[in-house]
């Protein structure tokens, strides 16, 4: 039943030599629990201490038609034994459930690598509906890489037939078929699936039983079966991290678990107001399960409920805290200006997907951060933190709580898709070591006499809460007279507000800016920011390996940045800006610093591959006497779009790296 | 907040913040600002566990006026504000200022939705039926015909009537009142005592932009015939007890009759009982007109609140658990790395 119709070349082999990495892609229709398999590997896989890195990318749809292009969902694994920083780019192992998973995923296969493919699925009418008009199976065209097939549809019917279920039943335990099998593959215990597929199902054993049975089928026929070929068992060692006890987490579990932690470092009780959008809704779901900590979660009628809901809360006395992604952001954008305005704490989580309007829902994308940063009407400046990954996601809230409350402002803290969905093994942190920040409310008036818009050296005004006796006053959206807080339309007062709203933003204390990896100056510096971190390090180390001058910097603080950013910018001949949206990071440091930050952009809704990144830097160094760099064009081999003709100064090939921003 | 200290009597005076009434001369406002200072005293509450959420619109810088807590937030969002305030404190008592545009037009959805989770707190609508503060545009509650500036040859569209929309969003307490009547504060008082989203219809005059729209029932001349003031388990009688409501049984609806020598009972009026709701929504549907103003508590009849639910569901799920920061961050399947692996 097994047929390898791979004829790979010498030369292919050599191209793909044994990798201290490897990168699987479990691809099949939405309703084939491919997420589910991807979420179980990752866990075995992190349980067999190796670093890793995952991407889930489904369709938006949540039962799009069965066996069509537009339904497939795929889960891919990035996992090794050194430090793993992306989900990694080109799969070495694709596992396709139906035809429609091959056609959608097999180009992005590595030359020579496996494919795994259902043929019980490969039916006239599925192949008719994944526009294959010959079987790929049986043609030849899949003979650059190599190729299982077997029925696993019939070997999982005959694996499970002893516990009776119906027919559809049977086959949604295909899943953990195909799991059994790559649990082999990979040296990985099957331990930790069973019991959590016994808790799983604690309600219908027989449902447990099936799919233990297989998942040990799967793994029985990798280690019997006559799988034809070079395919032989993986062993991918543990890599080295740092001793301690390891989870894996989620973006959105962290940036919970970070608000919670946040709120106690404060010593406040939490509320938090949402409204269902993908890809923040987690955030929701996590939270409204923490109620033993003080957290208030508040599924509100609207984005704009939830957002003036939790700065009620903040009003009364509580940590407000909202979430959404770019669309709801765009809702909530008032009543942010009117925590601005009452300089109230408020945290507005943003899990960035792509846009404009309600654009890719569960594709990854960087641009709203002219929205955070510049999204506003009035001047209404306003911090804002970028996480770089699920485990940063963590810290990054605990800041974002910090800057609200010290300095009583809101703060966006921007995540995006791909951060919400992906796992990635996280150190425990010791909370011993995060010391706290507790809130002072002001309860009493002070000698001088109270004054709801008076100043600490923060330049922060006193939190007083309702119920508080002699305390009383009102706020509100109206611009406010200096100290008192009264109404004030007068010229001088609003010219010192607005002022006064600017430098309290921009005295916020930020860590200085550190240099991810290279050296503080030289002749390139990429200069990134958010969930690019893991490909755009990547590319640096290996661009070093090769003996090149290039730095890595990764900005957590987007506004106000580091004090030492412009110095360290300075320091560098050239700095490079690669970002999932048209620009933008590179707008804020050419018009922050009158840098000529060139942009290396990417909006497909794929993460950047390492490869892109890499070619970008390696073209900084090309063709000039001396490696000086020149001109930066994109890659366009790379890219899916043409560069857009939008501000990068980059649009009209070849006439040099000078920029209108920065000319 | 939770302290048992006897709360000091208060006068109305005690609730007049320092700041400058900023109204137009004659505007409706000022009488129902009058009204709220005058009733507070009587409520048994501190000024300081008192907050005041407004929208935006003329009535909704009613909170500057108050010297209790203030929030003067966005248009249409004191809802959402007030929602959270609530939550977050639910000692406070919270007071909602809003007007017909802040209420119904922009911040429609946050009214239904604070009506139907019944937060406990008063909601007071200024009803002008015209947008003052943007100088004199039509409302969503004027009536059709209303000329204004952005409608020159009159509306076309039908006015939202705030109590059947309050009633239809599931509110539990539904009253009526006139900012210049003396029952104000009485129908503000029977607002506070209920527990629960208490939501108040206040007729107010716009004397620049919509002068005597309500005069054809505020009218002193007028007020007998147009005015009937519902009190619970009172027959519904107006004009002085000369005329009051009865059910027409064949069409199940409310008739106005004649009531001879006094015998109400004779023709057949019905009693006022607030918590018929099927009397109360053929009371918020009856058209000026053929029929009086129904004013006064129209419905009260009071449910869990949403804020209650929430404190007490917050309760059970937090039970026996211990808020361990540290149990929570190492939660689910975790590992142990002992050592540095060989690095390849």
């Amino acid at each position: 039943m097994a047929t390898a119709a791979h004829q790979v070349t010498p030369s292919e082999a050599a191209a793909n030599p044994v990798p201290e990495a490897i990168v699987v892609r479990f691809a099949g229709d939405s309703g084939d629990g491919m997420q589910l398999t991807g979420g179980q590997f990752t866990l075995a896989t992190a349980l067999a201490g190796n670093d890793l890195a995952t991407f889930p990318d489904f369709p938006a749809e949540i039962r799009a038609p069965q066996g069509t292009l537009f339904g497939v969902s795929a889960f891919q694994i990035n996992f090794g034994s050194t430090a793993i920083e992306t989900a990694g780019d080109a799969p070495d192992v694709l596992v396709a459930m139906n035809p429609a998973a091959l056609k959608v995923n097999v180009e992005a296969l590595k030359p020579g690598g496996l494919i795994i493919a259902d043929e019980g699925e490969f039916t006239d009418r599925n192949l008719a509906k994944a526009k294959y008009d010959v079987n790929p199976l049986s043609d030849g065209s899949l003979s650059k890489w190599q190729l299982l097939s077997f029925n696993i549809s019939q070997l999982t019917l005959d694996a499970v037939k002893p516990f009776g279920l119906g027919n559809k039943e049977a086959l949604r335990c295909k899943n953990m078929w195909t799991l059994g099998l790559a649990l082999w593959m990979f040296d990985r215990d099957r331990q930790p699936i069973v019991d959590w597929l016994k808790a799983k199902f604690a309600k219908k054993p027989e449902l447990a039983e099936a799919n233990i049975a297989a998942l040990n089928a799967g793994h029985a026929y990798g280690e019997t079966a006559e799988i034809g070929g070079d395919i032989t068992q993986h062993s991918v060692p543990a890599a080295p991290v740092e001793p301690g006890l390891y989870r894996t987490v989620t973006g959105a579990e962290s940036i919970s678990l970070g608000l919670v932690a946040g709120a106690q470092l404060a010593d406040l009780p939490m509320f938090f107001g949402g409204y269902p959008i993908t890809p923040a809704s987690a955030i929701l779901h996590h939270l409204s399960r923490l109620k033993e900590f003080g957290v208030t979660t508040f599924q509100a009628e609207d984005e704009i409920a939830a957002v003036a809901s939790a700065l009620g809360a903040s009003y009364a006395g509580s940590l407000g805290v909202t979430s959404s992604s770019g669309p709801g952001i765009a809702l909530k954008t008032e009543a942010i200006g009117l925590a601005i305005m009452t300089e109230l704490p408020l945290v507005i989580i943003n899990s960035q997907r792509g846009g404009p309007s309600t654009g890719l829902p569960t594709k990854t994308e960087q641009s709203d951060l002219y929205q955070a940063v510049y999204g506003r009407n009035g001047d209404a400046p306003m911090p804002v933190i970028a996480a770089r990954s699920p485990a940063d996601a963590f810290d990054c809230a605990i800041e974002a709580v910090r800057i609200a409350t010290q300095y009583m402002t809101p703060v966006m803290l921007l995540t995006d898709g791909y951060i919400a969905n992906a796992a990635e093994p996280w150190k425990v942190p010791d909370m011993a070591g995060y010391a706290p920040f507790p809130v002072s409310f002001l309860t009493q008036a002070p000698e001088s006499g109270f004054l709801p818009y008076g100043r600490d050296e923060k330049l922060a005004r006193p939190w007083v809460k309702p119920g508080t006796p002699g305390l009383l006053h009102r706020i509100g959206g109206i611009e406010k007279a200096q100290g008192t807080g009264n109404i004030d339309y007068s010229p001088a007062n609003h010219q010192a507000m607005t002022e006064l709203r600017r430098d309290k933003v921009a005295g916020i204390d930020v860590p200085d800016q550190d240099v991810a990896l290279g050296e503080a100056s030289g002749r390139l510096a990429v200069v990134g920011w958010g969930s690019t971190f893991g490909p755009i390090h990547m590319a640096v180390r290996r661009a070093r390996k090769q003996g090149l001058d290039v730095s890595h910097i990764h900005i957590r603080h987007i506004w106000p940045m580091p004090g030492n950013m412009g110095e360290l910018l300075a320091g560098y001949d050239r700095i490079l800006v690669p970002e999932m949206n048209t620009g933008q990071l590179k707008t804020v440091l050419r018009d922050q610093y009158l840098v000529d930050a060139t942009p290396l952009n990417k909006v497909s809704g794929q993460p950047f591959r390492i490869a892109e990144i890499e070619a970008a830097i390696a073209a900084c160094f090309d063709g000039i006497a001396g490696n000086e760099g020149g001109e930066l064009p994109a890659d366009r081999t790379q890219l899916p779009e043409p560069m857009s003709g939008h501000d990068d100064g980059h649009n009209k090939a070849g006439e040099g790296a000078t920029s209108p921003q920065s000319a | 907040m939770n302290d048992m200290t006897p709360i000091a009597k208060t006068s109305p005076k005690d609730w007049e913040s320092d700041q400058e009434v900023r109204w137009c001369p004659g505007c409706g406002d000022y009488a129902v600002l009058k009204a709220v200072q005058r009733t507070m005293p009587e409520l048994g509450v501190k000024p300081e566990n008192t907050v005041f959420v407004s929208g935006i619109g003329c009535s909704s810088r009613f909170p500057y006026y108050m010297e209790t807590y203030g929030f003067h937030t966005i248009h249409g969002r004191a809802p959402a504000v007030a929602t959270g305030v609530k939550l977050a404190n639910p000692e406070l008592d919270v007071w909602i200022i809003t007007g017909d545009g802040d209420a119904l037009s922009i911040g429609g959805n946050h009214t239904m939705h604070l009506l139907r989770r019944n937060l406990d707190c008063q909601v007071l609508l200024f009803n002008n039926e015209i947008y003052g503060l943007t100088k004199g545009q039509y409302s969503p509650t004027s009536r059709v015909g209303t000329r204004s500036p952005s409608t020159p040859f009159g509306s076309v569209d039908r006015p939202a009537s705030p109590c059947a929309f309050a009633l239809g969003s599931g509110a539990r307490f539904v009253a009526r009142g006139i900012d210049v009547h003396k029952n104000l504060p009485a129908v503000l008082k029977a607002a506070h005592a209920h527990k629960g989203a208490a939501f108040v219809e206040i007729f107010q005059n716009c004397i620049v932009y919509n002068d005597d729209v309500f005069a054809p029932f505020t009218e002193k001349a007028n007020a007998a015939t147009g005015q009937l003031w519902l009190e619970d388990g009172k027959p519904m009688l107006f004009d002085k007890d000369m005329k009051g409501l009865a059910l027409d049984m064949e069409t199940l609806s409310l008739k106005v009759i004649d009531v001879a020598d006094g015998d109400w009972q004779a023709a057949g009026v019905i009693v006022h009982n607030v918590r018929n709701r099927a009397v109360a929504h053929m009371l918020v549907e009856m058209p000026f007109g053929p029929f009086p103003m129904a004013l006064g508590v129209l419905y009260d009849d009071p449910r869990p609140t949403f804020d209650s639910a929430v404190v007490e569901q917050n309760r059970a799920a937090a039970q026996g658990k211990a808020a361990d920061l540290q149990k929570l961050v190492a939660k689910g399947q975790t590992w142990q790395v002992e050592k540095q692996p060989h690095v390849i």
